[in-house]
């Protein structure tokens, strides 16, 4: 009786998780959206503490304490900048908490059935991947871990061959149900999540955490498939689908195919590039009060923010300088490059925080063809996304990459601390064009000499 | 194995709802619906509670406890987080 109420309390659950996300197809909604799912959640977790037989409720009410505490902790107090590496321990935690509770099922009943012993392989190598893949790419966006590549000699052949040993050792705990095996096999899989993961680079650790994050759902799909729980597997799929529509929406954007991201090394392709002829050719430059007039004098304006905008933490000077254009009756816009920030949507949350209004903030698809019809493009700390290169030139390593046409504006202020090319290593012939101003700065500077030189314009 | 159909078929549908609810997301929301969607992952969370009330060996109790703390600070965390970036959102009316 009592597994059959718990069942249907877990169906509304799941229903509180799909119509929360659907709500979230709308920011006027997403919040209580956000709010539904976690009464969902907060009904399952109190259905199950109440018609569980629990003979240890001390183990359960410390790991509920300490968990809430750490959790609630990380919340509240994590910068906006910081997003990514948070999403990235989460999905870990996610991953380790399915792949626990698969390898408890396995420790501690004998005899199981031969789908429940392949369930908790695929849960358990699944979550221990995630698990540390995840605090890899946490250690990589955090800068604990290098951001270059890190592979070791002969990584194809190695990695090829501790696959093949997660598959043995997963049939050997399978057939022969060997505790050791099962050991050995959360070690390889351990492994394997760390080699993946480190020779990425820095800048594909968006399709990383992306692709982490739908892990981390399938994951608890087959944590759902060992302990029955339709609950899980409902959650788990929705989560799984999510990461890997994120995980596409980046890789189309960098002009990439997973396989890539994933296996190839980003450094080789652009190196072709080649510095090239940086700094020989004419740019004209500008000084704040040249940029200050141009920006108070046109009728609309549309800010491109880059990452760089966030690292010099000059979003909020940003804002500053839109009111004052505002106050002119200067209409102003923001284009966001699906890779603007570190992970999707990043820039968006940052430009938030910082009170810019979300009507305001636009996408590629829906602002492309309004360039050619505004007065300047300022661009802030952003390099590659703005790259005519790759539209228009088949020999740039970002060919094909989808970019924001900054230069069809009539105008195109780029801040810059120099010429130098972005982390791709990739020169930008945006600079060296005509309608371009290049405004030598700092991304803060910039941004606090322009609001002081728009208020005397 | 007869008894896995179910479950794939629950998989299957609920992977084909979740593309359909998720592909219309915005891309101004896709910061929220990872953190919110990874919240939603902890429901893992289940089973760990289930695992560490058992409690019936050394080995069970410290996974199951590992599992709570891990699924918890994934719940917890994955919503407030997600809340307090959803707060920031707003139009340009608001008082």
């Amino acid at each position: 009786m009592s597994a059959t109420l718990a069942s249907f309390f877990y169906l509304v659950a799941a229903a509180a998780f799909i119509l929360g996300l659907k709500q979230l197809q709308s920011p006027v909604t997403a919040r209580r959206g956000n709010q539904l799912a976690a009464l969902g959640m907060l009904i399952a977790i109190v259905v199950t503490l109440l018609l569980t037989d629990i003979i240890s409720p001390w183990i359960v009410v410390a790991g509920l304490v300490v968990g809430g505490a750490v959790g609630g902790f990380l919340a509240r107090t994590v910068e906006m900048t910081a997003m990514p590496q948070l999403v990235a321990a989460f999905n870990g935690f996610g991953g380790g908490a399915s792949a626990l509770v698969a390898a408890a099922e396995f420790l501690t009943s004998d005899a199981l059935p031969l789908r429940t012993d392949i369930t908790i392989v695929l849960s358990t190598v699944i979550g221990a991947v995630t698990f540390s893949g995840s605090f890899v790419a946490f250690g990589k966006l955090q800068g604990l871990v290098s951001g270059q590549p890190v592979g070791y000699p002969g990584q194809r052949f190695g990695d090829a061959l501790l696959a093949a040993a997660v598959i043995g050792l997963g049939v050997w705990v399978v057939v022969g149900g060997s505790t050791p095996a099962f050991w050995l096999l959360v070690l390889a899989a351990l492994t394997l999540g760390v080699v993946r993961v480190l020779p990425i680079g820095g800048a594909d650790m968006p399709v990383v955490i992306s692709f982490l994050n739908a892990f981390s759902g399938i994951a608890a799909s087959m944590a759902g498939f060992v302990i029955e729980s339709n609950a899980l597997i409902i959650s788990g799929a929705l989560v799984g689908a999510s990461g890997l529509i994120l995980t596409n929406i980046m890789v189309k954007a960098m002009n990439r195919s997973l396989g890539n991201v994933l296996f190839g090394a980003f450094g080789a392709a652009a190196m072709e590039g080649g510095p090239g002829a940086i700094g020989e050719k004419p740019v004209r430059s500008a000084t704040a009060d040249d940029a200050a007039v141009t920006l108070a004098y046109a009728d609309s304006v549309i800010v491109v923010p880059g990452y760089g905008l966030a690292v010099a933490q000059a979003q909020h000077n940003l804002k500053e300088l839109a009111n004052l254009l505002e106050e002119r009756n200067v209409d102003v816009r923001y284009a966001i490059h699906p890779v603007a920030g570190r992970m999707p949507g990043h820039m968006n949350v940052l430009l938030a925080e910082a009170d810019v209004e979300y009507d305001k903030l636009y996408d590629l698809d829906q602002i492309q063809e309004d360039f050619p019809r505004s007065d300047v493009a300022l661009v802030v700390g952003a390099n590659d996304v703005v790259n005519p290169g790759a539209r228009d030139d088949e020999t740039s390593p970002i060919f094909g990459m989808p970019i924001l046409d900054v230069d069809k504006a009539t105008t195109c202020i780029v801040i810059k601390r120099s010429l130098s090319p972005g982390f791709a290593g990739i020169d930008n012939p945006l600079f060296y064009l005509d309608n371009t101003l290049m405004f030598f700065s700092d991304a803060k500077r910039a941004m606090t000499d322009l609001v002081a030189a728009v208020k005397e314009a | 194995m007869a008894e896995l159909v179910i479950p794939i078929t629950v998989f299957v549908l609920a992977a084909f709802v979740g593309f359909e609810v998720i592909t219309k997301v915005p891309p101004q929301l896709h910061t929220p619906l990872m953190s919110g969607s990874n919240a939603i992952s902890g429901i893992t969370i289940i089973g760990a509670l289930v695992v560490a009330g058992r409690g019936d060996t050394t080995v069970a109790a410290v996974l199951g406890f590992l599992a709570v703390v891990f699924a918890t600070i994934n719940v917890v965390g994955g919503f407030l987080v997600t809340d307090r970036m959803l707060e920031m959102f707003h139009k340009k009316d608001r008082s």
